[in-house]
């Protein structure tokens, strides 16, 4: 009797954990995002939340158009970046040279602006957003049935993940990237164009935030609101893994995703305080986050 | 090749640079020396568009280049070596120089210019795989000239290259520079270590408080050590 317990025990360990997983993948969208915005351009993007939201949105227009959910997997985040980028040319530039509040002031009305933009345009009510048919249902783990969608979701993930590590390390673009984070000033006498580079950067950390919208569509419920939650949790986990690191983002979004899932399978109550408390568990034992460098200053 | 006409700069509120005029000519080494907080730094920085706020001209190869992005000066043909070397962090000595590659001419091949810039810094060829700012700082130093000359520059602005480096490596950055020149590279050298700057140099130029107070061969220089005196002495 005892050891047919702890089976099931493990078993249910076992599922919550990739439960936490698929959880964490779509946080490590979001905190890659603002980790990359705040390592190149220094700017805390509060309209973050807001562009996932926009990203979800963007979805549903794209599916509703088309029938495809694949359209609106790749046109959606496409479209929103292509919002990403008129913003940081007409918005967040001309704010150069001037206190670093600024951008962030611009950024927390933005959010407010994109909120109310996606009421005038499709309503305060929620929208549905279902599953695709070709990814619903469970699939069997060995441990445990599954729902294919969330594997399908950190598969999505882990290949963004390989195609930006790629893009990094072995790129000479990610060269000039892996530079300019590191002293913007050195790259401009060696004759890069660094605001061209922030412009393309800022659209990438934004398009990244919406497909983690499109993504989580299925999974939560699509609302003008949904990107005011997630910028809380977006912040944790990028804190946690340490401002600007990228590593930082991808261990502590999928930490954080296990940390809330675990916590929902003993005390549910406490899932949602969960990563906040990990956070500031974290923060005791490192100020900088996990991957963070010391005395980097906001 | 380099005309500087009237130059102004300002720090915020301070009016560094007061109308200063030099010329640097194609294929010479040109000593800038001068006090501490003179304007030479101040000078270079404002030649390579890095400082915000300048007034007059500043011609290279007949181009003006005050109000263009600082970043159209490199592929003009127009490098700098700043005083902090500015290797940066986290990249190998490798990934540092192929920095300085990236707006180089289609015509200069990566992996010849790396090997070449390996047989001219042995030192560096034995640590391309290393983390740059691992390196003492006299190998940083050589790591910061051979970025800004990778590309072969018309002409390179060196900022101080041979403070806080041992005499040895000082020599061997001399020998360099000699022979930079003599493959028709122009150097304009901001040095502190005068007597080794006009050793190296053709001409020199003295400045003090933001503007030229002299200017003549280097050998002429090295021998009027009145004039040495009252605008090089610490």
């Amino acid at each position: 009797m005892t050891s047919a317990f702890a089976a099931l025990d493990l078993e249910l360990i076992a599922m919550q954990l990739f439960s936490g997983v698929a959880l964490g993948a779509v946080f490590v969208m979001l905190a890659l995002g603002l980790s990359i915005i705040f390592g190149m351009l220094g700017i805390v993007n509060f309209a973050h939340g807001n562009f996932f939201m926009v990203g979800a949105y963007a979805g549903v227009f794209v599916m509703e158009r088309t029938g495809s959910f694949w359209a609106a997997l790749l046109v959606g985040p496409l479209m929103v970046g292509a919002l990403g980028l008129l913003v940081e040319r007409f918005l967040i530039r001309p704010l150069a040279g001037r206190s670093p509040d600024d951008p962030l002031l611009l950024t927390f009305g933005l959010g407010y602006v994109l909120v109310e933009g996606v009421r005038i345009l499709f309503g305060s009510d929620g929208l549905p957003f279902a599953t695709p048919e070709e990814l619903s249902g469970v699939a069997d783990l060995g441990i445990g049935y599954f729902p294919i969608y969330r594997l399908f979701v950190v598969g999505v993930v882990a290949l963004v993940l390989v195609v930006l590590w790629y893009g990094l390390e072995r790129t000479r673009l990610g060269l000039i990237v892996r530079a300019g984070a590191r002293d913007p000033e050195i790259l401009r006498v060696l004759g890069i164009d660094i605001q061209r580079l922030w412009l393309w950067v800022f659209g990438l950390g934004i398009a990244l935030a919406a497909l983690g919208g499109v993504l989580a569509a299925p999974m939560r419920s699509v609302n003008p609101e949904m990107g005011n939650v997630v910028l809380g949790e977006a912040f944790a986990v990028t804190v946690i893994g340490g401002m600007g690191s990228l590593m930082g983002s991808v261990v502590a979004g999928l930490l954080v995703g296990i940390v809330v899932s675990m916590t929902a399978l003993v005390a549910p109550e406490m899932a949602s305080i969960a990563m906040f408390a990990f956070m500031a568990l974290v923060l005791l034992i490192r100020p900088q986050g996990l991957f963070g460098k010391p005395g980097l200053g906001v | 090749m380099l005309e500087i006409h009237g130059l102004d700069a300002w720090y915020g509120p301070s009016h560094v640079l007061h109308g200063l005029s030099l010329e640097v000519r194609a294929g010479e080494i040109l000593a800038l020396v001068g006090r501490n907080g003179a304007g030479k730094t101040t000078t270079m920085k404002a030649v390579m568009g890095l400082i915000p706020k300048v007034g007059g001209s500043v011609r290279f190869l007949g181009t003006e280049l005050l109000g263009r992005p600082a970043h159209a000066r490199f592929p003009l043909g127009l490098a700098y070596v700043p005083e902090d070397r500015r290797i940066v962090p986290g990249l190998t000595v490798r990934e540092n120089l192929r920095l300085g590659l990236l707006r180089a001419p289609r015509t200069i091949k990566e992996g010849a210019a790396i090997a070449e810039i390996a047989e001219t810094f042995p030192r560096l060829a034995e640590r391309l795989d290393q983390i740059a700012v691992t390196m003492s700082g006299g190998e940083q130093q050589m790591l910061a000239i051979a970025r800004a000359m990778i590309a072969r520059p018309k002409l390179i602005l060196l900022d101080e290259p041979s403070e806080g480096i041992m005499p040895v490596l000082v020599e061997e950055m001399g020998r360099l520079f000699v022979s930079l020149r003599d493959r028709g590279v122009t150097l304009l050298l901001v040095e502190q270590n005068v007597e080794w700057a006009l050793n190296l140099a053709n001409r020199a130029v003295i400045i003090d408080q933001g503007a030229v107070v002299h200017e003549s061969s280097a050998a002429a220089l090295r021998a009027d050590t009145e004039i040495q005196d009252r605008y090089c002495a610490v």
